[in-house]
């Protein structure tokens, strides 16, 4: 007999669970990452925090859900042209197929609003980029909600709620999935970091006027930014509603909304302008999340429902506290 | 005094007058003498003031008012000090659930335990509500949300500019869940819990010695309905609050705390203590945000947590940008700007509708609105509120109001009170160019 399985039964499922949490915490750890890399991007592509990546996130699991669900197309009067026939499921490379597109769809999103509200205001203070980002993901909230409506729509999983057991513990696929995509992420960004392109960009975020006087094309960088940016926060939105939490398999008006507030905190322990940083942000706070999410439950008629997804913030704070530009940002030095 | 020669400025005195022109000080004796004839009847009317403002619009006008003090304390913090905060939705609700715990109905101080049930304190989970009068809440949640501010302040002056911003975003998260942990304060989380009316009482007696919840005269003398009532009372308060508001400003403290906006270095080089004043800025601004969620309880009759949360911090920083930041008349414009905004938006929608069956703006009627029924496609719904499209009125006036903000951003940075700047300056010089 197994010596993993043998151990499982003797501890009375404490190694199932403790497996379990510990695959919950990476795959959500994951996502935040995935997210919190398009928030790392347009920080220091832009030097915008950009409260709008939850609207521009969600927007893409609203893509998405288009792209491979028949439920019909939200705001136009004729029938989804995209759709699969009806209660079919697409196939694994359908799926990806949709997905890059959908990908595609959301960074075509994140230039028209470079385009159109960040551009203009090149140079400007940072509060006042801040708080056009706030006015975008207030406006383009309700027609994200609206897509979706009362029901969440489904993503089309191929792979659906399908489980398979680790050492007594039960995981959905989606769990590796969510870990696939974000390795896959933290690679593309890496690499793109050594392109040329990803130098210009750090160039740029280093001195703009800078980058500028050695032929840098400011405004491309910008562009290329804000769509790879929100690219990956449409790619984290739509793991974000895979099976193994509450939409389960859909982009759903309640919790999608959220996402990008809770990965808030993340980018914060990591600090705001680091990829690195994002990656292990994403991965601590997910931990302390889901730990204390599972570890802490029988104390949830004194800490009240849902106290888990406070954590993270809370952890913010002390860490705030504690170290002001996160784990591994760059220290603003205060020139007099 | 100086009749004439409006910008001749002979002293510091009169550099910082709250009403410099004689213009504006006539404009105020002038409504001063009005408002006086109205509440005596002796402008030939019948029922003295019930005209006044109809009574659809004053419900608007009143949560106008009330949302004014709060965004007084914004402008401090944000404004004046410099301090960007998405925290100001968590210190109303601060303000608002201490008024309802003294003033509100509820089963006692044992109730007000956290855990009360689970210490066997009592026999089942109460609400916490102390039924006490008026002149106990009301002031009480101003200190209790200053009070609060100052524990927050040392987390929140250790970081600056955007780190800032995030962190008072956790704190509207960390409220809300709060509110989750003690129903005991917050009632349900869904549907909230009642606010104790706007009554004057001496203590706990029947009937209240100044209410303002029902028709009828004030003193034996002024006839108002009820609304006309909460009105005044609520202005009455606005200008008081606009007046410590000014006064701030052009004291020593708010010029400390501009100093600290303008360049936190050389405000500490020049002598200022940067976390303290830094303290006291959270702390003025946290007692208008608590004592306008009290008020707005109180208003409202029923407020549920969800009301407390981000978007509201959103409409405060809408208000300010709209409205002009750094500025008390600015922050009053963009109040009433974004108060009256769904409204207008509502009546405009309503009469659009009332054109569909015929009218000469039908056709714009036809593409605009939907009834829902299949074919009928617009973007605006006139029969649904639940989410879904064709989006109802509430949903657009959210998108509205989102590119408000981009739109004041980008092209008139100084908001509405720049507009008025260069109004009344083009009109000052006319018909010359300056």
């Amino acid at each position: 007999m197994n010596l993993a399985v043998l151990l499982a039964q003797e501890s009375g499922g404490t190694i199932a669970i403790l497996t379990q949490t510990i695959f919950k915490s990476i795959a959500l750890g994951a996502i935040y990452a995935i997210t919190g890399l398009g928030f790392v991007i347009i920080f220091k592509g832009t030097q915008v925090l950009n409260f709008a990546h939850g609207a521009i996130a969600m927007a893409g699991a609203v893509f998405m859900s288009i792209l491979v669900s028949d439920g019909g197309l939200p705001f136009l009067p004729f029938d989804n042209p995209f759709a699969p026939p009806a209660g079919e499921t697409p196939g694994i490379g359908r799926w990806l197929v949709c997905l890059a597109l959908a990908l595609a769809f959301t960074a075509l999103l994140g230039l028209v609003l470079e385009r159109l509200c960040i551009r203009p205001m090149v140079g400007q203070s940072l509060f006042a980029m801040a708080v056009i980002t706030l006015g975008i993901e207030i406006a383009l909230r309700p027609f994200n909600v609206d897509a979706v409506a009362l029901q969440a729509r489904s993503l089309g999983i191929p792979w659906g709620n399908e489980t398979f057991g680790l050492f007594g513990a039960i995981l959905p696929k989606s769990f590796i999935a969510a870990i696939i995509a974000g390795v896959v992420s933290f690679a593309a960004v890496y690499i793109f970091y050594r392109s040329k392109l990803g130098i210009a960009m750090r160039a740029v975020a280093f001195d703009q006027e800078a980058a500028m006087a050695q032929g840098i094309n400011v405004g491309r960088v910008f562009a290329i930014a804000w769509g790879f940016g929100s690219a990956l926060a449409g790619l984290g939105a739509i793991f974000f509603g895979m099976s193994g939490w509450p939409p389960n398999g859909a982009v759903s008006g309640e919790t999608h909304p959220v996402l990008a507030f809770r990965v808030l905190p993340v980018i914060i322990l990591g600090g705001l302008d680091s990829v690195i940083g994002a990656v292990y942000g994403g991965l601590i706070i997910a931990t302390f999340e889901i730990f204390a999410g599972e570890y802490l439950s029988q104390w949830n008629s004194i800490l009240g429902s849902g106290y888990s997804t406070i954590v993270p913030y809370i952890a913010m704070l002390v860490v705030l506290i504690v170290k002001p530009y996160g784990l591994f940002g760059t220290e603003e030095i205060r020139r007099v | 005094m100086s009749f004439g020669r409006p910008l001749l400025r002979r002293s510091y005195a009169e550099d910082v007058q709250i009403l410099p022109t004689s213009f504006q000080k006539g404009l105020l004796a002038f409504s001063g003498v009005l408002v006086t004839l109205m509440v005596f009847g002796k402008l030939g009317l019948d029922t003295p003031i019930v005209w006044f403002l109809g009574n659809t619009w004053i419900n608007n006008v009143t949560l106008a008012l009330i949302f004014a003090i709060a965004a007084l304390g914004i402008n401090i913090l944000v404004g004046v000090t410099g301090q960007v905060s998405l925290g100001h939705a968590f210190f109303m609700g601060v303000g608002a659930y201490t008024a309802v715990s003294l003033g509100g109905e509820g089963d006692g101080i044992k109730a007000c335990v956290p855990w009360h049930e689970e210490m066997g304190l009592l026999e089942r989970a109460g609400d916490c509500g102390m039924g006490l009068p008026m002149w106990v809440w009301l002031p009480m949640a101003p200190l209790i949300a200053a009070a609060v501010g100052i524990l927050v302040a040392p987390a929140a002056v250790k970081v600056r500019g955007l780190y800032l911003a995030i962190v008072t975003v956790g704190l509207v998260f960390i409220g809300l869940h709060l509110a989750r942990m003690f129903p005991n304060y917050a009632g349900d989380y869904e549907s909230g819990r009642k606010w104790p009316g706007l009554e004057f009482r001496l203590w706990k007696e029947d009937t209240p010695l100044i209410d303002m919840t029902e028709d009828g005269k004030w003193f034996g003398f002024i006839t108002l309905s009820e609304e006309q009532k909460q009105f005044f009372f609520l202005l009455l308060l606005l200008l008081g609050a606009l007046w410590l508001a000014k006064n701030l400003v052009r004291s020593r403290t708010g010029r400390a705390l501009q100093a600290i906006r303008d360049r936190d270095v050389a405000a500490e080089v020049m002598g200022v203590p940067e976390f303290e004043y830094k303290r006291l800025g959270f702390a003025i601004s946290s007692a208008y945000a608590g004592f306008a969620g009290a008020l707005w309880g109180s208003y409202n009759g029923r407020l549920s947590p969800v009301d407390f949360s981000l978007t509201l911090s959103v409409e405060f920083i809408a208000i300010l940008l709209i409205g002009g930041a750094g500025t008390v008349a600015g922050t009053m414009m963009g109040t009433m700007f974004v108060e009256l905004i769904p409204e207008i938006v509502k009546r405009m929608t309503d009469k659009l509708s009332g054109q569909l069956g015929g009218g000469w703006l039908e056709p714009l009627a036809n593409v605009l609105l939907t009834k829902g029924t299949p074919g009928d496609f617009g973007p605006i719904s006139i029969t649904t509120t639940s989410p879904g499209w064709p989006m109802s009125v509430f949903l657009w006036n959210l998108v509205i109001y989102g590119v408000l903000i981009i739109a004041f951003v980008i092209f008139e940075p100084l908001g509405l009170y720049g507009i008025w700047l260069r109004f009344r300056n083009y009109w000052k010089g006319w018909p010359f160019s300056y």
